[in-house]
């Protein structure tokens, strides 16, 4: 990863986290996810930096870490929007009109899957099964689902978003 | 049946669209007594027992007898003292919702059957592995574990038994393989989560190399009310011999997508017609994939099949989550099966060759034949990876359970496989 990290790394409060999650595994490198979804939290992503800071907290390799940090789907190693829209491509809302939904999507915010809009406020994810099939077609924004959605439903969810 | 309202243990609690009991709230409802008379009265070894009787299998998909694999965990004092439960909360097989009702609707029923269960394998550390995408089920679990602490159920010497449990949430990041028992246990070490060759168990070689048994939501959902009510009445709320309710979904065209507490063995044609309503008006039933994505599909001649492990694999197919994915005439089966073999060539962790290799060139060709530039040949090639990806010739189940819909969906819709590559296009769009 070549991207520049010009920020500031971990805080006292994040350093304090990280700790006391490594203490709830046999070895301290059990709690990395765990660390890095704390750390992305409160920056958005994963920076080199801070990916080195944990990896040091944690007695792992920044390799190693970030060899575990990039198999996961929802850890971040690249700048994301100030919302992440994930939305769900798997059979049960394919069929019940995913691609109409991702169409609306790519209309509206100008963006294709795996972007972030212009003004940095949305970044657009595919996502698996969010379990919630009895509802679909499903995205998720941040924390937040958001069930049986269509092109027109749309548009009132993302205003909540700002 | 009797005239009698049937009984739905598990969801007994649950309200949707309202907050789930707080611990005061389960525990008028009868909550925490299984513990109780667990931890004050049986000993380890007859909780086992009294599981084992129940007859309650795996619900997480492969249906491994409960009682039987916390009985392969070795006790006494030669077995090592640290000993693991993880409970198994990273649902994400495509079509499937049911382990999210349970933990949004009652986490402390969760939690007691894990602390229960975690008595009787003697386990002193337990975690529940949660898939990320589970927000609002993560904040009520936490929650919960901190509500169990204060009231003494977490912790040393619980109740006063000598018996101590500390549970943790572990939250993921995202990745289907986790749900693999042993690639679990390699995420909770903290490694990429690649499944482990069996054996050795987990039971006897788990995290850490510990004795370690994985469960499903469902299933330790279920053990507060085998200890509770014994286990000839669980036998007994199911139609055949596996015991219990289960968790039924459905979902696709149907009118009433949704989730049920039915008695386990609950035909097809119940759940669809009587629960989820039938099918929209101006869609035909064409087949369905009884339970997830990694199921094979069953047409209309199998409705009458019991919703059970052994009615639906003598029918051809797996009762594995027991969530429904119905197909109906409007849709492209090619298309279909095309979104289904996308979704494990990218959930692939890439261990082993055949998996890694075999199930993007699946989806290539499903892409041609979608796109109108397949041939006759490929369908001979389609074939050929169900055999190549099938049991035994990879690390774990996620390529064999990737050919169960690709081996009956070739033969269930031949005919649309063909007209495809015939039209050179899609004949649904």
């Amino acid at each position: 990863m070549s991207t520049v990290d010009d920020t500031s790394l971990l805080t006292p409060a994040e350093i304090e986290a990280v700790t006391a999650l490594a203490r709830q595994y046999e070895a301290r490198r059990g709690a990395c996810i765990e660390a890095l979804r704390l750390v992305q939290r409160s920056h958005g992503w994963i920076s080199d930096g801070r990916l080195h800071e944990v990896a040091r907290l944690l007695e792992m390799s920044p390799d190693e870490l970030d060899g575990v940090a990039t198999f996961y789907n929802l850890i971040f190693r690249r700048p994301v929007g100030r919302h992440v829209i994930l939305i769900c491509d798997s059979v049960s809302c394919w069929i019940m009109g995913y691609e109409a939904l991702r169409e609306a999507l790519y209309v509206r915010l100008g963006v294709r899957l795996g972007e972030t809009t212009a003004d940095g406020r949305f970044t657009l994810l595919p996502i698996v099964c969010l379990g919630a099939c009895d509802h679909a077609p499903t995205i998720m924004i941040d924390d937040d689902l958001h069930s049986d959605l269509d092109a027109a439903a749309l548009e009132t969810v993302l205003e909540r978003y700002p | 049946m009797s005239g009698q309202k049937a009984e739905r243990p598990l969801t007994q609690n649950i309200r949707p669209g309202q907050e789930p009991p707080d611990i005061d709230a389960y525990q008028r409802a009868g909550g925490y007594a299984a513990l109780r008379k667990a931890l004050g009265g049986m000993t380890p070894d007859a909780v086992i027992k009294e599981v084992t009787a129940s007859n309650l299998r795996g619900r997480g998909g492969a249906g491994f007898p409960t009682g039987k694999k916390w009985g392969l965990v070795p006790q006494g004092s030669d077995a090592p003292q640290r000993k693991y439960l993880v409970v198994n909360a990273d649902e994400m097989e495509p079509g499937t919702f049911k382990d999210r009702l349970l933990m949004e609707g009652d986490p402390h029923q969760l939690i007691e059957g894990a602390i229960v269960s975690a008595f009787a394998i003697q386990a002193s550390v337990a975690y529940i592995f949660l898939r990320a995408e589970y927000t609002l089920a993560g904040r009520r679990l936490q929650r919960a574990i901190d509500e169990a602490r204060a009231k003494g159920y977490l912790g040393t010497n619980i109740l006063g038994s000598g018996f101590g449990l500390e549970l943790h949430l572990h939250r993921s990041a995202g990745r289907y393989i986790c749900g693999d028992e042993t690639a679990m246990l390699t995420a909770l070490e903290g490694n990429r989560a690649i499944p482990r060759a069996k054996p050795p168990y987990p039971a006897t070689s788990g995290l850490w190399g510990k004795p370690t048994v994985v469960n499903n939501v469902e299933t330790l959902s279920n053990i507060p009310h085998i200890v509770n009510r014994g286990a000839e009445w669980f036998r007994g709320l199911a139609h055949g011999e596996d015991g219990g309710t289960k968790i039924y979904g459905a979902s696709g065209r149907v009118k009433h997508p949704g989730a049920w507490e039915l008695p386990m063995g609950t035909t097809i044609r119940e759940i669809l017609e009587d629960h989820a309503g039938g099918m929209r008006d101006g869609y035909a039933f064409r087949a369905l994939l009884p339970g997830g994505a990694s199921t094979q599909f069953l047409a209309e001649q199998y409705l009458d099949v019991a919703m059970d492990f052994t009615s639906v694999e003598k029918a051809g197919s797996r009762l594995g989550t027991g969530t429904m994915i119905i197909v109906d005439d409007r849709t492209c089966p090619v298309g279909l099966l095309h979104n289904l073999q996308h979704f494990f060539a990218q959930e692939s962790c890439g261990w082993c060759t055949p998996c890694r290799d075999g199930l993007p060139w699946v989806e290539r060709l499903l892409s041609a034949i979608e796109a109108g530039q397949g041939e006759m040949r490929d369908l001979e090639i389609l074939e050929m990876h169900t055999d190549f990806l099938g049991p035994g010739k990879t690390f774990c189940a996620l390529a064999p359970g990737a050919m169960e819909p690709l081996e009956s969906g070739l033969k269930c819709f031949r005919e649309d496989f063909e007209r495809h590559i015939q039209l050179k296009r899609c004949p649904w769009r």
